[in-house]
């Protein structure tokens, strides 16, 4: 099989690092070799957070190139834009609609751009918004975010659902299980549905 | 078994399956989690040394006394180590011993991006480097053979993309640590010059046989391919160089120091045209040259600065085109790493920032201060700087006359590391600088390990907390005030006394890292009849303000999801509008 590059992308905090591990250890247990590979350090306060992940039959390079991601998930509609250079022509997006300020704006030196969701349309046409935030809360945890994001794009990876529902069982301890597989199933939801709008 | 686990994690669970005993060293990105994984697993004995000489130093007195040791840090804690490491050349070991050091091309959380081989060369010892997490775990079992067979340290090179990039990794059979015996060898651990000019014959044989050895090992190996291209490589360049030229022939070194030049040799007479991908410095490069061989394409066409990637190799080579690939969205505001929401950092700099002081810097989270809008730290070059550079700045103060006093920022960790010597200096040398010690308990940036004043060591274990007031003074220091950040009138009027104050000055602020130690205070929130909309408290840079429309007015609403309750945005409303405990704003989207 040819080697399938997702990115992730989204902001210090929202556990980036722990939706790359489930993919990367559902990639493990489908019997695919697996590269992942996020910057630790300064991007944790508050900063800006890319993270790759490449699985295949054998995957050399732990970095996804620009141009190349078949899947980008953004947990921010700005983060998107800032890393819908990684998408391959055709590759498909689906972002967070839920804006979280950059440190930039919060301290009036820059504007969040009112257009960015325009801007997303126009740069690809295979790109989807979901409302992670309140399916997170639905689910019993604002932090679930995650995992909705993860949920999203179920039926776009090459792994089987169930594959991945049972890494996520096994990452998340007792109660968090439950609400991140909540998480997991209305991000799964929320994406089927903006199949169904488009 | 198979596990997907980091290039650090590879190195702690190998160290750990691998007979070591000691390990030691400094946190730094990315380096910081193979220590934190040799306590996790729980098998070795393991410690945060308050820097990378002690760590290092301690690692040597562990290979002496017969146990496996390893000291980890990054590649800047080597300029720190160096003193040891250098002679540590000379001496040789007893048990194996492994120096893990972290290089961080691209510079993702570093002040610069020098390449750790220069110190292999620099200290004419081995250096092998892992291309992935598998060979991270391979090679440290390695190294130690390679150290005890050839009596020399080891260095493990590793950068970001080793250290933090997670792969398959297949464990190896556990070996029982052996406690070797514990020798006295005046000539070989005694570096007085009598001693030291036989060791230094030895080690220029040391790596005679070494060379020979980088000829037949399995470390170093071909891939042959195609004949029209020949690469040779290392490290994650290597994964690079598989992915943008899957045809070429490779000559793939995991013994990056000494090189085999026969087999190089041989290996460039059989291609075409002879590459070299390396990151960062021309290493190889210029080694090879001076063998008299041909380099077809090197540092020409493959960056001195930065890291390498695929279409850096595929460009290089250009025998394939790279893919057009869009170009990154411009003029999008930028989202660096600021303060957390609730930090204390942002209440000192929000005062320093005001006051228009010189502000010598120091490495860890109040570096950010530099940035706007705070603007309000002007040097910062290395571990414990921020002191020892005040005082000279204080001495030209001195000799020109009549200006302002500078201003030291130093964290805890860092203080212990390098601050305190270069206070020493400035006690006993009549210095005329303030120095703002901000103690949150905790080494922050690096993720929040403990050290000597945290109370707690590495293994989680009870220790005793050093009192930075108290060592302050026993350095010589009469003055020292205690501050609470979060009051910035109290904090000013500290300042300004400790400025007016002729001689050292310290003020110590004791507000523990809120991300760390897990700090929740009540919230604060804006009351839009009040808000003006003046902007004034958005200086204060905290992800949890932000402007939203209200009535057709501009007006600040605070977050609740984010702010922390540290009320230094309310220090700066003139007009009583941001207040504890109290919900108002709008629910605007932001």
């Amino acid at each position: 099989m040819e080697i399938f590059n997702i990115v992730i992308a989204g902001v210090g905090g929202q556990g980036v690092l722990m939706a790359s591990r489930v993919l990367s250890e559902s990639a493990l247990a489908s019997g695919m070799d697996v590269k992942q590979n996020e910057v630790h350090g300064m991007a944790q306060r508050g900063g800006s957070v890319i993270s790759f992940v490449r699985i295949g039959e054998r995957v050399n390079s732990p970095v996804v190139t620009p141009g190349t991601a078949d899947l980008l998930i953004s947990f921010e509609p700005l983060e998107a834009l800032r890393y819908i250079h990684y998408l391959k022509p055709g590759g498909m997006l689906v972002y967070n609609k839920v804006a979280i300020n950059p440190s930039t704006v919060a301290s009036g030196l820059a504007t969040y751009p009112s257009d960015v969701e325009e801007r997303i349309a126009r740069a690809c046409t295979n790109a989807h918004g979901i409302e992670a935030l309140s399916i997170a809360r639905e689910a019993g945890n604002a932090k679930a975010v995650n995992m909705v994001m993860v949920g999203s794009v179920l039926s776009a990876l090459p792994l089987d659902p169930r594959v991945v529902m049972g890494v996520v069982k096994a990452v998340s301890g007792g109660k968090g299980a439950d609400v991140n597989l909540k998480a997991l199933e209305g991000g799964a939801a929320a994406r089927s549905s903006t199949i169904r709008n488009d | 078994m198979k596990k997907i686990i980091s290039g650090n994690e590879a190195i702690a669970l190998s160290f750990s399956d691998s007979g070591g005993v000691f390990a030691s060293g400094y946190p730094g990105t990315p380096s910081t989690e193979t220590l934190e994984e040799v306590a996790r697993l729980g098998r070795v004995y393991c410690e945060w040394a308050p820097n990378e000489k002690v760590g290092l130093e301690s690692a040597i007195g562990a290979s002496i006394a017969g146990g496996r040791a390893m000291a980890t840090m990054k590649h800047v804690g080597v300029n720190v180590a160096a003193d040891a490491l250098m002679t540590l050349a000379y001496t040789g070991v007893n048990a194996g011993l492994i120096l893990m050091v972290a290089d961080d091309p691209g510079m993702h959380s570093s002040q610069n991006e020098q390449d750790s081989r220069n110190y292999a060369r620099f200290a004419k010892i081995p250096m092998i480097e892992p291309s992935d997490s598998q060979e991270a775990y391979d090679l440290v079992r390695a190294g130690f053979e390679l150290s005890e067979r050839f009596d020399t340290p080891v260095m493990l090179r590793t950068t970001t993309r080793i250290s933090h990039a997670k792969g398959v990794v297949e464990q190896k059979e556990t070996l029982e640590p052996k406690i070797g015996e514990w020798v006295k060898n005046v000539p070989k651990y005694v570096m007085l010059p009598n001693f030291g000019k036989i060791r230094h014959v030895e080690i220029e044989e040391r790596l005679l046989r070494l060379k020979e050895f980088a000829e037949t090992t399995p470390l170093n190996r071909v891939e042959m391919g195609g004949t029209d291209l020949g690469i040779l490589t290392s490290g994650v360049s290597y994964q690079h160089v598989k992915e943008a030229c899957p045809d070429a022939s490779i000559l793939k070194l995991g013994l990056v120091h000494p090189l085999p030049e026969r087999k190089i040799r041989e290996f460039a007479g059989r291609v075409k045209s002879f590459m070299i991908v390396e990151e960062l410095d021309a290493i190889f490069e210029e080694q090879i040259r001076a063998m008299g061989i041909r380099v077809d394409i090197g540092k020409d066409r493959i960056p001195l600065c930065g890291e390498v990637s695929a279409d850096i190799v595929r460009a290089a080579a250009g025998e394939a085109r790279v893919a057009e690939s869009a170009a990154p969205v411009p003029d999008l505001p930028l989202r660096p790493p600021t303060f957390c929401p609730g930090c204390a950092h942002r209440g000192l700099f929000t005062v320093l920032s005001r006051l228009k002081v010189f502000v010598s810097g120091d490495i860890g989270c109040y570096t950010l201060g530099a940035l706007p809008p705070m603007n309000a730290m002007h040097s910062c070059i290395c571990m414990g700087a921020s002191i020892s550079a005040a005082h000279g700045m204080a001495k030209v103060n001195e000799i020109a006359g009549g200006r302002v006093k500078p201003v030291a920022v130093i964290g805890d960790s860092t203080f212990f590391h390098s601050g305190m010597t270069g206070l020493l200096g400035m006690a006993y040398n009549g210095g005329d600088a303030l120095v703002v010690i901000m103690d949150n308990r905790t080494t922050a940036m690096t993720g929040g390990q403990d050290h000597p004043g945290s109370g707690r060591g590495l293994r989680g274990q009870a220790t005793r907390q050093v009192d930075i007031v108290e060592l302050v003074k026993v350095l010589g220091v009469e003055n020292v005030v205690e501050i609470n950040a979060y009051k910035i009138e109290e904090t000013e009027a500290a300042i300004r006394k400790g400025l007016d104050t002729p001689g050292p000055y310290v003020l110590v602020d004791r507000n523990p890292c809120v991300l760390r130690y897990r700090v929740k205070r009540p919230i604060f929130a804006v009351d839009p009849d009040k808000c003006t909309g003046c902007r004034a408290c958005l200086k204060v840079a905290c992800v949890a303000l932000g402007i939203v429309p209200s009535d057709g007015e501009q007006k600040v609403r605070i977050d609740p999801e984010i702010c922390n309750g540290c009320g230094i945005c309310s220090q700066h409303c003139k007009f009583d509008a941001i207040s504890q405990g109290k919900v108002g704003g709008s629910d605007g989207n932001f």
